[in-house]
C-alpha cells in the first residue's frame, strides 16, 4: 500500500529565518521521488514536515489525499530513516525491527514471523539477536531500513542515509534501495545532496535552493534541461560565461560574453539586452575548431588524466576556469599547458539560462 | 602489639607499594617510547608525586577510617586504661546495636531508629527521582539554551544559603502557625493547623530539597547524551511518549538515575542536619544516635560501630539494587 504526498504551499519559518518558500508539489504513490541540494537548502526541513517532526508556518501537507495537520508523527503512516540510522544500541537487531510493531501490541509470536521475514528481505537471515554494534555499517543501514518497513509504512522518509559509508558501498547501497523500493512498492521520498544518487535513484528529482524548489523533473531532464541558472551550476559540471544577450533568433540566443558572441538555445525566450548566463558542459565542448559551432580562445591552465578521459581546465572570464573534458575515443589533440586552445561547442548544446546565483563550489 | 598501633603499618605499605610500582615501571617497561616513571618526572618531581599521592591516600582516606574500624572492635575506656589490661578485641560495641548491654533487652528503639532512617532514605530519594527526572530531560532534550540557563540558576543559586538556615527557613513556613498553615487555616481549608513538623513532612522536604541537585546533574548528563534521533527514532516508529522513556531514555540514562539514586540515598542516610531541625519530635534519625555517642555519650567505639553498620548496610543495599537493575558499579561514575 502506497500513497502520495502532497505539499500545499508549504513554507516554514525559525523565526526571521524562513527555511522552506511556497513549496507546491505532488508526488505520486509508489514513485522514488528525491529532493537534491546543497545542505541548508532546506530539503531535511520538508522531510521533517512531512514526518510530523515540524509544523509547516503556512500550506498543508496531504498523505494519501489526508490532510496531516495536527497529527504528530506516531501517528503518520509514514517512517523515517535518520542520517545517523539512530538504531536503538541498547537493543537487538530483533528487537530494533520489531520495535514499532511492539508499541502497537502486536503479540511476540507475530513479531518474531515479521522479523524473519524482514531480516530475510535485508539479506540478514538469522541475525536477530546480534546487537547493533557487532553490525557493520551496511547491515546497520540495513536494518535500519527494515525497522522502518516492519510497522508497513505507506510513505518511507530517507534523510541522507548513505552518507556516513563508504563510496563502494554508497554504490551498492544506491542499487538495493531501488530494487527495495521496487519490491515494496510504496513511496520512497529521498534527501541527499550527492546528485549520483539522486539521478540513478530517483524517478524524479526536485533541485533545491536556499528554501526553494528550483526545478522538479526526472533525472535527465534536470541533467540536460535545467530550468535555472542554480540547477545546471548545482547538476553536474558546468562552464557559466555570463553576459548580455544581443541577439534572440527563434530557438537560439547569442550571449555577448567576455569570449566574444556565443550562441546557445534559448528555451526562456529571453530578449536583447537580457542578462543571462550561457552554459556549456565540459563534455559537450571540444578543443578544435569545427564548421557550425561556436568556439572561442583561450589558454590552457592545467591538465588532469583521469584514464577514460581527460580534464582539460582553460583560462575562463574572472576568476572561474573552463573546463572541457576529452574522451579517449574523440580524436581529440590534448594540448599542453600554456597552450592557446580553441574551444568549441554545436550551439544546440550550450544553454542560455536568465542571471541567477550558481552552485557554490 | 597492639591492634591500634598495628593500624599505623598499612601507610608504609601503601609507601612501600607505590614506591614498588615505581621501581617496577621503570625496569620493566623497555617500550623506547615511553619514558620510566622518574625519567617522565625527574627525581625530585616523581619522589614529591609519590609523596603527595601516599599522604592522600593515607592521611586524608585510608587511616581516618581504619582507625574508626579499630576503634569500634574495642570497649568504651576512660583514657587512662587505653592499652592496658581492659583493652582487648571485642564484637561488644556492634551487638549493642541488637540488644542493650545496660538492660540485655533487644535494643528495638536502635534498630527501629535504623530501619527509619533507611526506609525514609529510600523515599527521599524516590521522591527527588520523581522530581528530577522530567526536570533533567526538559533541561537536557527539550528546553531552549536560554530556559535552561534560567533554570541551572534558579537551582544553584539557593545553594548559596547554608544548610542550617535553609532548614530553620522551611521550619517556619511548616510550622503549626507557620506560613502554610495560617494561609491554609485563614482560606478555610482546614479548621486546626496540620502538624507538619511532627509527621515529618517538613524532613521529607528537607532532605530532598538539601541533595536535589546531588540527582539532577547525573540525570542531566545521562539523558543529555542521548542523541535526539533516538527519540524521534521511537515516535516516529508510532510510540507514544510513556514508551519514549520506558524503551529509549530511561536504559540510556540507567548509569546516571543509579549514580543520582546512589548518592541521594547515601547522603539522606548519613545526613545530620535537616533530621535534626525538620524531624519532628518523635522522630530519631539514626545518624543522631551515632552523633550522640560521640559526643554526649563519648562512646567513641559504639558510636564508630554504629557508623560502621549503616555504612555497610547502605552499601549492601546499593549494591542489590545495582545488581537488580543489572547496572555496573562502573558504570554510574562515568
Amino acid at each position: 500500500m502506497s500513497a502520495g504526498v502532497e505539499l500545499d504551499h508549504i513554507t516554514v519559518r525559525f523565526g526571521d529565518f524562513t527555511a522552506v518558500k511556497d513549496a507546491t508539489l505532488d508526488i505520486k504513490g509508489g514513485e522514488f521521488f528525491s529532493f537534491l541540494g546543497p545542505s541548508g537548502c532546506g530539503k531535511t526541513t520538508i522531510l521533517r514536515t512531512v514526518s510530523g517532526f515540524l509544523d509547516p508556518s503556512e500550506g498543508a501537507v496531504r498523505i494519501g489525499g489526508q490532510d496531516m495537520a495536527g497529527i504528530g508523527p506516531n501517528k503518520r503512516p509514514t517512517a523515517l530513516i535518520f542520517q545517523n540510522l539512530a538504531l536503538f544500541p541498547l537493543m537487538s537487531v530483533f528487537e530494533n525491527i520489531t520495535y514499532g510493531l511492539r508499541v502497537r501490541g502486536v503479540g511476540k509470536a507475530e513479531r518474531m514471523k515479521r522479523a524473519d521475514e524482514l531480516l530475510e528481505q535485508i539479506a540478514l537471515p538469522g541475525q536477530g539477536k546480534k546487537l547493533v554494534s557487532e553490525l557493520s555499517g551496511g547491515q546497520k543501514q540495513r536494518v535500519a531500513i527494515a525497522r522502518a518497513l516492519a510497522v508497513q509504512p505507506k510513505v518511507l522518509l530517507l534523510d541522507e542515509p548513505l552518507s556516513a559509508l563508504d563510496l563502494k558501498l554508497r554504490q551498492h547501497m544506491r542499487n538495493e534501495l531501488r530494487s527495495i523500493q521496487q519490491m515494496v512498492g510504496i513511496t520512497f521520498i529521498y534527501i541527499t545532496h550527492d546528485q549520483g544518487e539522486a539521478l540513478t535513484m530517483s524517478d524524479r528529482v526536485a533541485v533545491m535552493s536556499d528554501g526553494v524548489i528550483q526545478q522538479v523533473a526526472d533525472g535527465r531532464s534536470v541533467y540536460d534541461e535545467p530550468q535555472t541558472a542554480f540547477v545546471a551550476s548545482f547538476v553536474g559540471e558546468n562552464n557559466a560565461l555570463p553576459g548580455t544577450v544581443t541577439k534572440a533568433d527563434g530557438e537560439f540566443a547569442v550571449v555577448e560574453t567576455g569570449f566574444g558572441p556565443l550562441r546557445g538555445r534559448n528555451p526562456h525566450a529571453l530578449r536583447e539586452g537580457a542578462r543571462a548566463i550561457l552554459f556549456v558542459r565540459p563534455e559537450s565542448a571540444q578543443l578544435a575548431p569545427s564548421q557550425n559551432s561556436s568556439s572561442f580562445q583561450t589558454k590552457v591552465r592545467s591538465v588532469a588524466f583521469e584514464g577514460n578521459m581527460t580534464h582539460v581546465f582553460l583560462e575562463g572570464a574572472g576568476k572561474k576556469e573552463v573546463m572541457v573534458t576529452v574522451t579517449r575515443h574523440g580524436g581529440d589533440i590534448v594540448p599542453e599547458e600554456g597552450e592557446t586552445a580553441t574551444v568549441s561547442y554545436e550551439p544546440r548544446l550550450g544553454l542560455v539560462l536568465p542571471e541567477g546565483s550558481l552552485a557554490r563550489e | 602489639m597492639s591492634s591500634r598501633t598495628l593500624v599505623f603499618i598499612v601507610p608504609l605499605v601503601v609507601i612501600a607499594f607505590f614506591w614498588l610500582m615505581a621501581r617496577w615501571e621503570s625496569r620493566h617497561v623497555k617500550d623506547a617510547s615511553k619514558k620510566g616513571y622518574f625519567e617522565r618526572n625527574g627525581k625530585v618531581l616523581g619522589i614529591a608525586f609519590i609523596l603527595l599521592v601516599a599522604f592522600w591516600t593515607v592521611f586524608l582516606v585510608a587511616l581516618p577510617y581504619l582507625y574508626m574500624v579499630v576503634e569500634s572492635f574495642h570497649p568504651k575506656l576512660p583514657p587512662m586504661e587505653r592499652g592496658g589490661p581492659n583493652d582487648y578485641l571485642t564484637l561488644q560495641q556492634y551487638g549493642s546495636f541488637f540488644v542493650s548491654p545496660a538492660d540485655g533487652e533487644t535494643n528495638w528503639l536502635h534498630m527501629s531508629t535504623f530501619f527509619f532512617s533507611i526506609l525514609i532514605s529510600i523515599i527521599v530519594t524516590a521522591i527527588n527521582f520523581t522530581i528530577c527526572y522530567p526536570l533533567a530531560y526538559y533541561m537536557a532534550q527539550a528546553g531552549s539554551a536560554q530556559k535552561v540557563r534560567l533554570i541551572l540558576l534558579g537551582l544553584i543559586v539557593p545553594y548559596w544559603v547554608n544548610e542550617i538556615l535553609r532548614a530553620f527557613a522551611l521550619r517556619l513556613m511548616l510550622a503549626t502557625k507557620g506560613l502554610i498553615n495560617n494561609i491554609l487555616v485563614a482560606a478555610g481549608l482546614i479548621n486546626t493547623p496540620i502538624d507538619f513538623l511532627g509527621d515529618n513532612v517538613g524532613l521529607y522536604v528537607g532532605l530532598s530539597y538539601a541533595y536535589l541537585l546531588v540527582m539532577m546533574f547525573p540525570l542531566y548528563n545521562a539523558i543529555e547524551s542521548l542523541d535526539k534521533n533516538q527519540i524521534e527514532a521511537a515516535r516516529d516508529l508510532g510510540a507514544p511518549w510513556w514508551r519514549i522513556h520506558k524503551d529509549v531514555v530511561i536504559p540510556h540514562a540507567k548509569p546516571g538515575i543509579a549514580s543520582g539514586c546512589t548518592m541521594v540515598f547515601m547522603f539522606s542516610a548519613g545526613a545530620l542536619a535537616a533530621p535534626q531541625f525538620l524531624g519532628g519530635t518523635r522522630t530519631l534519625w539514626f545518624t543522631s544516635v551515632i552523633y550522640n555517642f560521640f559526643f554526649q555519650a563519648f562512646n567513641w567505639p559504639r558510636g564508630s560501630a554504629y557508623s560502621f553498620i549503616l555504612l555497610a548496610a547502605c552499601i549492601a543495599l546499593v549494591m542489590l539494587m545495582l545488581r537488580l537493575f543489572k547496572v555496573s558499579l562502573g558504570e554510574t561514575i562515568r
